[in-house]
């Protein structure tokens, strides 16, 4: 204790460098970290399974056990720091012993579905069971009996694979402040379930999926639907067997769909959200932030996809449908000869909303739920505009199904997305158009990448392939739409050019494009930004945890993004394992290097969507069906 | 001599079993930084066996009362004695103890002249009924054994899942909401009361159970050994006998030759007649309390003891594996109750069953010598 006593006293944050030896290698490190982490920096591997860098160390698995010369107990190497001068074994007979014990009795309360567990190829279990040769089932499985909790169709929580590390707690709790996970019962008892308060519901954000080490907490998956419907595709020939033969001739001699017409029933769609691009190579063992968009498309193409579109098509439609709106609503507030209002002037009580105002992006599901649910009455806030993949999906089964001469019921939409939440949105039926839904499955990316292994696919060594013509073209505002304050920032982009529109001075009013105050990984970012000469308050919420105070003080805004993962899509819940602060900051980091590499960065310069927005436009009340949608109360 | 000089001068130890200085604990947390700082008396006792701080509350509650009032002040003055530090204190008590003393401590603690200490805390100490700077907290009738350890106690104050914290930060620093926190045991800081008007004469508790007669708490020295205190009190058994020393559930077995020391930990002796008690259900009595207890933080304790007692119910005990699993947790555990599982029953197996004929031992299960093999570390 007294010696304990004394490292705290004196770890100064910050101090200066000390050395310690690992193994007999020497490290110099700072004090302010713990063994773990001065050994992983330095090639040295420890095991641990409840460690997470997004939470304070829980200490929990004692997987993570070494011994410190000097110190008669084993420590756990996550929780304690490094002192000047220690000495620490990672590898002993003594570590080895206790460490290889605790992974068994740990085994011993996972029910092994490897099989189907998309997890199987990255799970730690299995790779600490490998490297240390441990015998799996030296214990008979406890948990069998266990129940699976499932979260509409996003999350499931399988209480027969749980191994009690709680970082699923910490997500729901710490990080996402839901609150809607707790700890029932004690000792070897305790499971993890919904709580029984009905004013506290799940988002579906998928935080405790992301978190979640060995599988437990995890997307309900749809990938097996999606392989079925390529499949079944492939083996129903006949009926349909015509459907392809209006292609335009630019699909001639291309791979895939015109080849195989005659033996087509259905034409498969794949469409990828922004943020997998720069996420997915992870799994490969490509470095972080590695963009990998052709390699996304050959994959899916390989995966026997017939048309794989990119959803930030969808992206830069839904930033010209929410740019519409917000001068629409600025305009009705005020008066202003432009388009833009003195809006901030015209509410005598500040307690009060305007209304309608701020508004509030609704491209994120998990945050649309959290409104639905726990605001209600935010919901005139929203955007009725449709979230991106439910725009390309309803365009791809419409205006493109139009151009194809396809019938849109032939047509089955398979969404790729960084998402658990995605696939509740795209089983609200409110959003389905002409009886048909935009998109028909959502696998996340970690479904995505387990469907690459199982099919023995090299995605690291694949050629890149282009995205399907007629809608593959993008801007780069569309593709930072996968990192917070993206959307914020596309949507800025063209409101200040709509907002410009018909001034003389035009062109000189539209030329901004990068709005650095809403990038990065702050909780909250405020930015005052001059939209044609009047100041435009916009907030952009970084994670669902930060959301309270913004909520305190609607009223100093105009409009607010919000996602529900902390850094956007590139950490959301069905991004790859890992995702850690380190992690999305380089995948942030890649989509604004892609936007800055792009020809085009404005989403009202994608010709593509100006085209199929135009067509839209003559379909009467189809096109409202396209792009808008409601919310309605849910608690 | 202030009462810290004098703290120190009678070598005053923790209490609650484990023994450490009851100076240096008072040192840290004044020196430890902070506005607000709280004193925790931990009168949850419980480990089955141990009497001894029910006894106290009984007979002596003004006294535990009077030391925490000392460690109040002791936190709250500055060096030229004006208040510095806002300092609150709980009485941390368990349900059956709450029920028998708790109007009387708390009726004690409306006495106390109301201080001026307590007013004006900023930002404000949580609400206590009638502005006194103690209150008596409840221990939560679900809480246990491992609420009684003193982090867990902390967080069921806080309203939190009552487990042990992980150390560190230490409470001396970093203790109820986050604010440094002396915690100590009911006798600890009635013994505090007793140095300070000078009547402490280095005598301690012990709570004698088990297979005799004159069963209760007794006050002696500190320095009797086990067998004196057995004897002194008409306990000492005329049978084959071996005793468990600070508590019934943690505590370490001991041989009728082993009984020259001082008892150790929570002071309680415990006596068993060998002939009396089966091992195996001796092992299980263990193992059933220990599994109740776990608060399921950590493997080891969680899976571990579940598979002691799998283990030991099998036709064919793996007693290699029983070691193993044991040893584990005192290599592992996260927390003392974790760490503590194999003591009772490894110095059963070490100072007992060793000592047994084989024909006596009555160990259905497996060859006595290839079992007391595996306990050897």
């Amino acid at each position: 204790m007294k010696r304990n006593m004394s490292a705290q006293g004196g770890s100064a944050l910050g101090g200066k460098n000390i050395k310690i030896k690992i193994n007999g290698q020497e490290i110099i490190c700072s004090p302010d970290k713990n063994i773990y982490k001065a050994a992983k920096e330095n090639g040295i591997f420890i095991p641990g399974l409840c460690g997470h860098p997004d939470f304070p160390a829980k200490g929990n698995c004692r997987v993570c056990v070494v011994e410190i010369k000097g110190r008669k107990n084993l420590a756990t190497s996550c929780s304690t720091k490094v002192e000047a001068g220690m000495e620490i074994v990672t590898d002993s007979e003594r570590v080895k012993k206790a460490r290889n014990l605790n992974i068994e009795l740990i085994f011993a309360e996972h029910i092994e579905k490897c099989p189907t567990c998309i997890w199987r190829f990255n799970c730690p279990l299995l790779n600490f069971a490998d490297r240390y040769k441990i015998e799996i089932t030296r214990f008979p499985d406890r948990k069998g009996k266990r129940d699976i909790y499932k979260f509409a169709n996003a999350v499931e929580i399988d209480g027969t694979q749980c191994i009690d590390c709680r970082n699923c707690l910490d997500s729901c709790s710490m990080l996402q402040k839901i609150n809607y996970l707790e700890l029932k019962g004690k000792g070897h008892n305790q499971e993890i379930v919904p709580v029984s308060d009905k004013k506290v519901d799940c988002i579906y954000c998928g935080q405790c999926a992301v978190h979640c080490p060995v599988g437990a907490a995890q997307e309900q998956t749809h990938w097996d639907m999606a392989e079925k419907a390529i499949e079944d595709a492939k083996e129903k020939p006949g009926i349909f067997s015509k459907i392809l033969s209006a292609a335009p001739s630019h699909n001639q001699g291309k791979s895939a769909p015109a080849d195989r017409a005659g033996h087509k029933s259905k034409i498969i769609i794949a469409q990828f959200a922004p943020s997998i691009r720069v996420s997915i190579g992870e799994e490969f063992g490509l470095p972080h932030g590695k963009i990998v968009t052709g390699q996304v498309i050959a994959a899916l193409k390989k995966l026997g996809f017939d048309y794989v579109f990119d959803v930030n098509f969808g992206a830069d439609t839904t930033t010209m449908v929410e740019a519409e709106e917000l001068l629409d609503r600025l305009k009705k507030v005020g008066s202003g000869n432009n388009g833009l209002s003195k809006f901030k002037s015209l509410n005598p009580n500040p307690q009060a909303l305007i209304p309608n105002l701020p508004m509030m992006t609704s491209c994120c599901p998990a945050w649309v739920k959290y409104v639905e649910f726990y605001h209600p009455e935010l919901i005139p806030n929203l955007t009725t505009s449709r979230s991106p993949q439910i725009h390309s999906g309803a365009i791809f089964k419409t205006y493109w199904a139009q151009k194809m001469n396809i019938n849109p019921k032939n047509i089955i939409v398979v969404s790729v997305m960084p998402c658990t939440a995605k696939k509740f949105e795209a089983s609200r039926k409110e959003l389905k158009v002409d009886g048909q839904w935009p998109v028909d499955y959502v696998i996340t990316t970690r479904e995505f990448a387990w469907m690459i292994k199982k099919n023995n696919i090299d995605f690291a060594k694949l050629k890149s392939a282009p995205a399907d013509d007629l809608l593959g073209e993008y801007s780069g505002a569309a593709a930072i739409y996968g990192a917070s304050g993206g959307v914020m920032e596309s949507a800025l982009r063209t409101v200040q050019f709509m907002a410009c529109k018909g001034k003389r001075q035009g062109s000189l009013c539209d030329a901004r494009i990068d709005y650095k105050d809403v990038r990065g990984i702050a909780g909250i970012k405020e930015a005052a930004v001059d939209v044609a000469g009047k100041k435009l308050r916009v907030a952009v919420v970084n994670g669902i945890g930060n959301i309270e105070p913004v909520l305190k003080k609607l009223n100093d805004y105009d409009y607010i993004e919000v996602m529900a993962c902390p850094g956007g899509c590139i950490g959301g819940g069905g991004q790859p394992i890992p995702t850690t602060p380190e992690i999305r900051q380089k995948r942030m980091d890649a989509l604004y290097k892609l936007d800055k590499s792009m020809k085009i960065r404005k989403a009202h310069e994608n010709k593509g969507v100006l085209e199929a927005l135009k067509w839209l436009k003559g379909q009467g009340k189809l096109e409202h069906q396209v792009l808008h949608t409601g919310y309605k109360k849910r608690n | 001599m202030d009462i810290f000089q004098k703290i120190k001068a009678a070598n005053l130890v923790g209490r609650g079993g484990a023994c450490f200085p009851t100076a240096t604990k008072w040192e840290m947390v004044k020196n430890a930084a902070g506005e607000k700082k709280y004193i925790v008396c931990n009168a949850s006792e419980g480990e089955p066996g141990v009497k001894k701080d029910g006894y106290i509350l009984e007979h002596f509650p003004e006294k535990v009362i009077d030391g925490m009032k000392i460690a109040v002040d002791f936190l709250s003055l500055g060096n030229k004695g004006k208040k510095t530090v806002d300092v609150k204190g709980y009485v941390y008590i368990n349900p059956e103890y709450y029920k028998k003393y708790g109007k009387k401590l708390e009726d004690i603690i409306r006495k106390i002249p109301p201080s001026p200490l307590a007013k004006g805390g900023n930002p404000p100490i949580p609400p206590c009924e009638g502005g006194q700077i103690i209150e008596v907290f409840k221990k939560p009738e679900s809480a246990g054994y491992i609420g009684g350890e003193e982090t867990s106690a902390l967080n069921a104050i806080e309203g939190k899942r009552i487990e042990p914290r992980l150390r560190p930060p230490f409470p001396t620093t970093n203790g109820l909401w986050n604010c440094p926190t002396i915690i100590n045991n009911v006798e600890t800081l009635y013994n505090v009361s007793l140095v300070a008007s000078g009547e402490y004469k280095k005598n301690r508790f012990y709570t004698i159970n088990g297979d005799c007669l004159w069963t209760g708490v007794y006050e002696f020295s500190e320095d009797w050994t086990i067998e004196k205190i057995l004897k002194e009190t008409n306990n000492y058994p005329n049978f084959d006998f071996f005793t468990q020393i600070g508590g019934d559930g943690s505590g370490e077995i001991l041989n009728s030759k082993q009984l020259n020391i001082q008892a150790t930990g929570a002071g309680s002796i415990t006596v068993f007649s060998v002939l009396k008690h089966k091992p195996l259900d001796l092992i299980k009595k263990w193992l059933d309390f220990f599994i109740s207890e776990s608060c399921g933080q950590c493997t080891p304790c969680r899976e571990g003891i579940y598979r002691l007692l799998e283990i030991i119910k099998s036709p064919k005990p793996d007693w290699q594996l029983f070691g193993e699993l044991l040893n584990n947790l005192s290599e592992t555990a996260f927390c003392g109750l974790g760490c503590v599982v194999p003591v009772p029953i490894k110095s059963y197996f070490e100072n007992v069953l060793a000592n047994m004929p084989e024909n006596e031992i009555n160990l259905p299960k497996g060859n006595k010598k290839i079992i007391c093999e595996c306990f050897k570390q």
